[in-house]
């Protein structure tokens, strides 16, 4: 089957689900939004200069001195909230989905070799892979975090160590399957190349489950990014994820102020659970045991 | 069966072991080590001391025997911030932790389970695609947003509840509990409810994917053929059945609870070991860091060795196969 | 002659499956009187075990009964609410299935579910139910039937588990046992030995069987009475030795051909051409005339199941073997 085809086949057996169109139309506006951020926001959150203190923690539909309704009220800063949140979705996605290629990367190449090499290699990555899967993700970024400091660069390795023993073992599942098969015992009898081998053949068989793992693996490093900005420990205060916006607003609850923490929670929930359910659907459409 | 027991011990002291060395390679090789045994401001001469006495100019395995040599001892060194021995220090700390996620846990499952046996019993029911949907929220809101919602509506809002801290505590064997007062109660309440969410959308999902695998299998229509209950099917054979899985998940599930109490302690202003851990991270007190990931290294070994052993008095296959 | 202990007529029980409607059941008569055996005989799919689960009313979604009837001694049992239908099971009616290894609860031990079983339908204490237990599994032929409470399943042989199950279905006294291929998962040696106890106990108890099986030798040292079933139907039914010695209905007459028999070494075993039609796209008319040799145009109208005068056989074709032409 060639390609345009398969997808076209897909995308026909996805829009079926009209939980999971919606969810990724939702998906697509975020990502929409984010991109177009510096059009479409109202205010700069990063501009200090239009910060004005006098425009702190303003309820929804506030004028402020900047002329404009906010529509969802203000920060403590006097940020126009909607616009920081746009701003802290970016950032959230933008660290979602580089922790998740970045992991996919090791942990695939990792769980491949592991597979094709065989041996005490295998047995030692495997080993420790599944002691890693046995230890809760959060704990492991939380001490990487705390280890490493603030950062992007640090907060992303943190999600990295936490996520790629998943690919690992998936790949690793899906590579020893393949590597029983006869076409493979075949092309290495010719004898290819093993890196051909591995890139030609194994590779792409590997990715449906890979892609299904990257799904909820963004979804996870979102969250889990979200978790360590809440409690101090990922990004620096330049850097306003989405967490760190919930963070901030948190004091604030007590006093009924709610709409500080509450929005950008909601818009947190919104991003994780259409990527999820889009996951769960591409899950449902590679799994082979569920077709008839 | 002994020698299951035994062969089970051994592994799990072997991944003590390993442990404690990643925790020794994380915090005392990357950076500099005497940054975990002295608070910054300790002169010259102090610093070429404790260079001296812990050995820190040895070989690195040198200096992991050491290291796992005062382990063993209980010998965690002290706080910089209290300024006590850290293992005394956690140990207070830690029976408010173990409520909280004994009882998160507890709850969910004693909650978790029957919902989640419901939905696999009437699988296509208005009431249990409820009870779907709602797990589905479950696994994807984060804890630490459904912490906050909890306080908002249920604290703030409402005023039922209070926002934090543990509340009165009685002693029990010696130690305090939250559980043993109306107040302590009323402060467990929200914290429990938060930190058992997760797993109560996991023990839904589990419940109720054995309990359909269960129900279509010819177990059940034997039962129901020899006239047996609905009730009693589900209660006897179906949770029997469904059981093992169940009980894994319930004892892994403890340990990663023990993980997320870090948050939900955090929030609630709960006084455990995660928010001990938090704020000794945000103060750079490192010998308590270090205490804190070897005890829950222990407790995930010793749950894990926990889970596997009762494995063996719940199938009785697996008892008498490798007994 | 009075009513019989259970008269099933026009059955129907159909399974609404997203490819279509699968007609498991699509109208059948069965006569049973108290103390007899009748043989229920069919390919796999043929629908003799849906008839079997339909008279305990025990068919799982997507199925359901359509139509017909069922009367169990003097009660109507289609329809009937599900408490009073639970009440009869395992009490009047006991069910004995295919494979113990999947029916017995692995995890329970012997005793734990012949405890359960009981405590169904009367209030007794576990002394006493382990009791009745231990003297049951004596009288099934269980050897040291104490040890044998306390064991789980997976530590007893497949003919142990299989009196096992037999005895678990005999602990209220049913009038009626309804046994699905209890012998198929068996050692041959140890179906023989299965075969002669149900015998011996349908003899001293007198209690009615129905034998569900594919197995036409099984049944023609068993049965009183035997029903032949082909895609949904009953094609024939009479008195065993009638039907056996004498089938008039191509398709009984195919499988009896398929039986290895009193045949001369090395001669090749007669086969039915084709295979069982799919429920979902049954042929017009009479559903095996695809397959079968004597097949006219006239087929392509079902013919009734109905007896020839002074026959005790009932057969369903327009061309029976045998008839007067």
């Amino acid at each position: 089957m060639r390609a345009p085809r398969a997808l076209a086949a897909f995308w026909a057996e996805f829009s079926e689900s009209r939980i999971a169109v919606a969810a990724l139309a939702v998906l697509l506006v975020i990502v929409g939004l984010t991109i177009l951020a510096p059009v479409v926001t109202p205010q700069d959150p990063y501009d200090l200069a239009s910060l004005d203190l006098s425009d702190a923690r303003r309820p929804p539909g506030h004028v402020g001195t900047g002329g404009y309704v906010h529509l969802l009220g203000t920060d403590a800063q006097g940020r126009d909230l909607l616009s920081a949140m746009i701003y802290g979705l970016r950032i959230s996605l933008e660290m979602g989905m580089l922790a998740g290629a970045i992991a996919l990367t090791i942990g695939a190449t990792m769980g491949v070799l592991a597979a094709f090499l065989g041996g005490r290699f295998e047995a030692l990555v495997m080993r420790i892979v599944d002691l890693q899967l046995s230890f809760p993700a959060i704990l492991l970024a939380l001490v990487l975090s705390a280890l490493l400091g603030k950062g992007k660069g640090q907060l992303v390795a943190a999600l990295v160590a936490a996520q790629y023993a998943y690919f690992a073992r998936t790949a690793h599942g899906a590579a020893v399957a393949e590597r029983g098969k006869d076409y493979v015992e075949a092309a290495l009898s010719v004898p290819l190349p093993v890196r051909r081998v591995i890139f030609r053949h194994i590779l792409p068989n590997c990715l449906p489950p890979l892609i299904v793992v990257a799904t909820v693996q963004v979804a996870n490093s979102i969250a889990l990014e979200a978790t360590l900005s809440f409690l101090g420990l990922g990004l620096p205060a330049t850097e306003p994820s989405l967490g760190m916006l919930i963070a901030n607003g948190f004091q604030y609850l007590l006093s009924g102020r709610y709409w500080i923490s509450i929005y950008p929670g909601i818009a947190l929930i919104v991003l994780i659970v259409s990527i999820n359910v889009v996951g769960d659907q591409i899950r449902d459409q590679l799994n082979p045991r569920l077709k008839r | 069966m002994l020698g299951f027991v035994i062969q089970r011990l051994l592994q799990a002291v072997l991944v003590m072991i390993a442990m404690s060395i990643l925790v020794f390679v994380g915090v005392y090789a990357i950076g500099n080590p005497i940054d975990v045994l002295l608070s910054p401001d300790a002169d010259q001469r102090i610093r070429a001391e404790t260079i001296a006495r812990y050995g820190l100019d040895r070989p690195l395995w040198e200096q992991y025997l050491v290291f796992a040599g005062r382990l063993l001892q209980g010998d965690f060194g002290r706080s910089f911030i209290f300024g006590i021995s850290v293992f005394d220090l956690v140990m207070s700390r830690l029976p408010a932790t173990l409520e909280l996620t004994l009882a998160a846990t507890l709850g969910a499952t004693l909650i978790g389970v029957p919902l989640g046996m419901y939905a696999g019993y009437r699988p296509n029911g208005a009431l249990s695609k409820g009870i779907m949907a709602a797990s589905v929220l479950g696994f994807s809101v984060p804890t630490f947003w459904i912490g906050i919602v909890l306080i908002f509506t249920f604290a703030v809002n409402l005023a039922w509840l209070p926002a934090g801290q543990r509340g009165a505590t009685a002693a029990l064997f010696g130690v305090e509990w939250s559980f043993l007062t109306v107040d302590g109660l009323r402060h467990l309440l929200l914290p429990a409810l938060n930190l058992s969410l997760f797993k109560l959308a996991l023990m839904i999902r589990l419940a109720r994917a054995g309990t359909r695998e269960v129900m279509l299998g010819e177990t059940v229509r034997f039962a129901r053929a020899a006239g047996l209950r609905e009730g009693t099917i589900l209660r006897r054979h179906v949770l029997k059945l469904i059981a093992i899985p169940l009980v894994t998940v319930f004892g892994l599930e403890l340990a990663s609870t023990l993980a997320f109490a870090v948050v939900t302690e955090t929030i609630f202003s709960w006084p455990g070991v995660g928010k001990l851990i938090i704020d000794s991270i945000s103060t750079l007190d490192r010998p308590v860091m270090v205490s804190y990931l070897v005890l829950v290294a222990f407790l995930f070994i010793t749950i894990n060795l926990i889970v596997d052993l009762s494995y063996a008095l719940l199938d009785p296959r697996i008892r008498r196969g490798r007994g | 002659m009075s009513e019989p202990l259970l008269r099933v007529s026009g059955l129907a029980t159909h399974f609404f499956t997203r490819a279509g409607v699968a007609k498991a059941v699509d109208g059948v008569d069965l006569s049973l009187a108290r103390g007899r055996i009748l043989g229920l005989v069919g390919e796999s799919g043929s629908g003799k075990s849906v008839t079997g689960f339909s008279i305990l009313g025990l068919v799982d979604a997507p199925g359901r009964i359509v139509g017909g009837s069922v009367r169990f001694d003097g009660t109507e049992l289609v329809g009937l609410d599900a408490e009073s239908l639970r009440q009869l099971r395992g009490r009047r009616i006991a069910m004995v299935f295919q494979d113990p290894m999947m029916t017995l609860n692995p995890v329970l031990t012997v005793g734990e579910q012949m405890i359960l079983a009981l405590r169904a339908h009367q209030r007794i204490g576990r002394t006493e139910a382990l009791a009745r237990g231990r003297d049951l599994l004596g009288t099934v032929g269980i050897p040291s039937p104490d040890e044998r409470l306390r064991a789980y399943p997976h530590q007893l042989s497949g003919g142990m588990r299989q009196r096992v199950a037999i005895a678990i279905a005999m602990l209220h006294r049913p009038d009626l046992i309804i046994a699905d291929e209890p012998t198929t998962a068996l050692d041959v040696s140890i179906q023989g030995q299965i075969l002669h106890e149900m015998r011996r106990l349908a003899r001293e108890t007198g209690v009615a069987l129905i034998w569900i099986t594919h197995d036409l030798a099984v049944v023609s040292n068993l049965a009183d009475d035997i029903a032949v079933m082909y895609a949904g139907r009953i094609v024939e039914s009479g008195p065993a030795r009638d039907v056996l010695d004498r089938p008039r209905h191509p398709y009984t007459r195919g499988l009896l051909d398929s039986v290895p028999g009193d045949m001369p070494p090395g001669a090749r075993l007669a086969q039915i051409p084709g295979s069982t039609p799919s429920l979902l796209h049954l042929p017009q008319g009479c559903s095996f005339r695809e397959r079968c040799a004597r097949a006219a145009t006239g087929c392509a109208t079902m013919p009734e199941l109905i007896a020839a005068p002074g026959s005790p056989v009932a057969v369903r074709c327009h061309d029976p073997i045998g008839a007067a032409p």
